[in-house]
């Protein structure tokens, strides 16, 4: 049986964040690198430039066959692993073959989640989590003349957006009364579906499929309230969940996702997880959440690789905060941390400026005088220093109404007095 | 090794607000009189100001947050280079700096960050305060990191020590045509001339007495010299060896005009032994023979200047430095391995002692750093021809409260021993611009 000393089981954010922690540390001990893919590591966050034609496929890879050799690093493309073996520090993968390690991360990420819709299941539909997936959509795409996009969220809405650019008829169906409900409020949101609507999307929003049907080459979709849907491409996007179904019988607790510490460690002994399909703490609940965005998996990876390679510099993770930038027809929004519904309501202080005509949004929550949450649409501030000002609970004392008139300049003061 | 990179500085309390840097940086840039374009941001804060801008990060964050590899930290210039032709504009690298050091144009449609200017930030030549500053000493330690270091790994100094780094990088400098003189102190007792009949160098070393330093390796350049052989004989030693027990042999080797390179490492005191009172210990400072009690408060004798004594010896090249300016130390170390060829060269390193002088092990090269900007010490250098140069003249001094506060071993001072420090300085500050003002005349 081959044998590695760290064996990451993943190749995207979370995979490479601790990747790269654990060769700042130990420059020597193996590391095995396995993906399921038979590409060079790629985040599935480039997926839907890939394609609207933006990204060029060859050139979204993250690491080239340099970097692993330079660090040393034996890097598989085309290894699933098929399960865990309980008490044996083992792998199995999908062609039967048995990796051993000392020490594993799983950072496996997440796959989509396939509705329970009548129909759905015989009819050829896309997804998109992979390059292939990617790819699939790219080449279909010129002979796609009306599509469906199911699902609101973040990759729903990208793919509307470069399908629609295409000169595809695009309606897009969400169960939830807004796009992108997970981060902003319905006065946010409202603002990106107008964005949408003026440029010839259909948004159904509030609104189910009830069932599909093969129609010719595409299919029919029947919503809800009887409305008929035809179309000539299927793009299912309703989310995507962890995958833990190959920890079966390891012995590794799951909820949502992996189940894991402070120090992203299962509760298995020389195993830890990360990035998609971890379940870590939340820095505003007492409950472990599945926190999939990619700058947490960066964290979450390094915090991970850190500890495996007992680095004596190891952080502990200081909580999952929600936050997301998006992108949609040359204008941006962004949203960190919560809105006031999430918090226990003494203390908390919410401000909300509108601008209709020029389609600005700002809102600032706080409690107890420090930044819970900051959502824009068009408005300028540093996600990163936000994220920061919230992780450090920064008092922000007599700077709060000069942060909440111009957060951007007063967060910069404050980021530059703090953390010189 | 990883490399050592340029970067800018930023000093709040020098800057006036005057935006000068963001209206250079947005025409450099975009060509834009819109601060919004310029990469430098100048924030308000409170009556001062204060700073946004690329940290160009050792460890990017925004690097790994790139979901199109559109960001990438280059390996031979340090920054992080951004590739239009990839980025996708997701703005998740905004997501990962800390520093607001990559933000969303919508002028241009695309995030903007600093990218140096190739090596010559507009900003910085744009700036009149002195607040922003082009750090460029991180070639020098690219260049010497390129050279072979002379000593073996793992001298034990004591942690924070800064003359580890003299030695290494001095010696690393002067190449391996070398005999190295290392008497009794510090320098020796952290491993250099070896244990048990190995060698701490990989260049000859001995270990003379601390009287006779200067006069050997007179000897030693020399019978090479007689050999036909340019081996240079440098001295590391400290500031004990130098001024008091070792002045003899060094008087007569500089008025002789020996080639030799002689570098003295000044801790002040006889560090390595207990912590004892040296010609060079400063007047109010506490070691163990000027204790501290109810009736003895420390020194009760100024400092003899050592630089300066050697200067009235008319040597080939006299300099001081300090290790928190390192560009100006390698110029002064490059003129010294020059003027040795041909006569005698000494150079005064200054070297704060993290273990006697009682202050945080992380603090060395601030402290060294105070002792220069409260004019503690001059940096300067002299040769026959040109005379005495102040190379890093400190118009407005820092308050010398701001260097002895940090210290343990001033901690006891009354404000009359403060008074005379100053009065000391004063004097010194004088006597050093007396020589200044003589240049080019009296010196030759």
């Amino acid at each position: 049986m081959q044998h590695t000393h760290y064996l990451i089981v993943g190749a995207s954010h979370a995979a490479l964040s601790a990747l790269h922690a654990i060769r700042l540390h130990d420059a020597e001990q193996e590391v095995t690198l396995l993906t399921r893919d038979d590409s060079l590591p790629y985040s599935p966050t480039v997926l839907p430039y890939v394609v609207s034609g933006r990204s060029n496929p060859e050139r979204v890879f993250l690491r080239d066959e340099g970097y692993f050799a330079q660090h040393k690093v034996t890097y598989r493309r085309g290894a699933a692993v098929r399960k865990v073996i309980a008490g044996e520090n083992a792998v199995e993968l999908a062609d039967g073959s048995r990796i051993g390690f000392d020490k594993m991360l799983l950072a496996t990420g997440a796959a989509p989640l396939l509705p329970p819709i009548p129909g759905l299941a015989g009819l050829k539909f896309h997804v998109l989590r992979k390059l292939t997936d990617a790819l699939a959509l790219r080449e279909a795409l010129p002979r796609v003349k009306r599509a469906i996009v199911l699902g609101g969220g973040l990759i729903g809405m990208h793919a509307a957006e470069n399908l629609a650019k295409a000169g595809v008829e695009v309606s897009v169906v969400e169960m939830q009364a807004h796009v992108l409900a997970g981060y902003f409020d319905a006065e946010a949101s409202a603002m990106i579906e107008q964005v949408f609507t003026a440029n010839g999307v259909r948004l159904l929003m509030g609104s189910s499929a009830v069932s599909f049907s093969a129609q010719g080459a595409g299919c029919r979709a029947t919503l809800a309230d009887g409305t008929g849907l035809n179309a000539d491409l299927l793009l299912v996007a309703t989310g995507v969940a962890p995958v833990t179904d190959f920890l079966a019988g390891s012995g590794i607790e799951t909820g949502r996702g992996v189940l894991v510490d402070e120090h992203m460690r299962t509760n298995v002994a020389n195993i830890w997880a990360a990035g998609d399909v971890a379940q870590a703490r939340g820095f505003f609940t007492n409950e472990r959440i599945v926190n999939g965005i990619l700058p947490d998996a960066v964290d979450q990876g390094r915090i991970a690789g850190m500890a495996m390679a007992e680095d004596p510099g190891s952080k502990i993770y200081a909580g999952g905060v929600p936050l997301n930038t998006y992108s949609f027809f040359g204008q941006q929004a962004v949203s960190v941390g919560v809105h006031e519904g999430a918090l226990e309501p003494s203390g908390v202080e919410a401000m909300k400026q509108v601008n209709s005509a020029e389609n600005r949004y700002l809102k600032i929550v706080l409690k107890d005088r420090r930044l819970a949450g900051i959502f824009g649409v068009n408005a300028a501030f540093d996600p990163g220093i936000m994220w920061e000002l919230i992780l450090r609970a920064i008092d922000l004392g007599d700077e709060k109404l000069a942060f909440l008139r111009s957060p951007q300049d007063t967060a910069r003061a404050l980021m530059s007095k703090n953390w010189r | 090794m990883g490399a050592a990179y340029e970067t800018i500085n930023f000093k709040p309390e020098a800057c006036d607000g005057c935006n000068d840097c963001m209206d250079a940086c947005a025409q450099a840039k975009a060509q834009s009189d819109d601060h919004l374009q310029s990469r430098i941001q100048i924030v308000p804060s409170g009556e001062g100001f204060e700073l946004a801008l690329c940290r160009q990060c050792g460890d990017p964050e925004c690097v790994l947050n790139c979901p199109a590899a559109a960001l990438a930290k280059n390996a031979g210039s340090g920054v992080i280079d951004w590739d239009g032709s990839k980025c996708v504009n997701c703005l998740l690298c905004t997501v990962g700096c800390a520093y607001g050091g990559i933000a969303y144009d919508s002028a241009s449609s695309h995030v903007i960050k600093c990218d140096m200017c190739a090596g010559a930030p507009a900003c910085v030549k744009a700036c009149t305060t002195g607040a922003l500053k082009h750090i460029t000493a991180g070639r020098i330690y690219n260049e010497v990191g390129n050279l072979e270091d002379l000593f073996v790994p793992g001298l034990s100094g004591c942690q924070g020590c800064n003359t580890e780094l003299i030695m290494r990088h001095t010696l690393r400098r002067i190449g391996p045509d070398v005999v190295v003189a290392t008497p009794p102190g510090c320098i020796p007792g952290m491993g250099s001339v070896g244990y048990n009949g190995l060698t701490g160098t990989k260049v000859p070393v001995f270990h003379p007495l601390l009287t006779n330093t200067a006069s050997m390796l007179a000897g030693v350049r020399r019978f090479y010299k007689r050999n036909g052989r340019d081996v240079m004989a440098v001295a590391l030693a400290g500031d004990g060896g130098t001024a008091d027990v070792g002045f003899q042999s060094l008087s007569g080797a500089a008025e002789r005009g020996e080639e030799i390179l002689y570098i003295c490492v000044d801790n002040e005191g006889y560090m390595n032994t207990g912590m004892q009172r040296s010609g060079c210990t400063p007047y109010g400072a506490w070691t163990s023979t000027t204790p501290v009690g109810e009736r003895a408060h420390g020194k009760t004798q100024d400092a003899k200047n050592l630089p300066l004594l050697m200067m009235m010896h008319n040597c080939a090249y006299v300099a001081t430095a300090s290790t928190a300016f390192m560009e100006d130390l390698y110029d002064k170390l490059e003129r010294a391995i020059q003027a040795a060829k041909t006569g005698f060269a000494y150079l005064h390193i200054y070297s704060p002692c993290t273990t006697g002088w009682r202050y945080p092990s992380d603090q060395n090269i601030e402290v060294a750093r105070k002792a220069v900007e409260t004019n503690f010490v001059l940096l300067w250098e002299f040769n026959p021809g040109d005379g005495l140069r102040l190379t890093h003249p400190v118009e407005k001094a820092r308050p010398i409260d701001e260097y002895l506060e940090v210290l343990g071993k001033y901690r006891h001072l009354d404000a009359d021993q403060v008074a005379h420090i100053e009065r000391s300085l004063a004097n010194n500050l004088a006597r050093i611009r007396g020589f200044v003002a003589a240049r080019g005349s009296a010196s030759v």
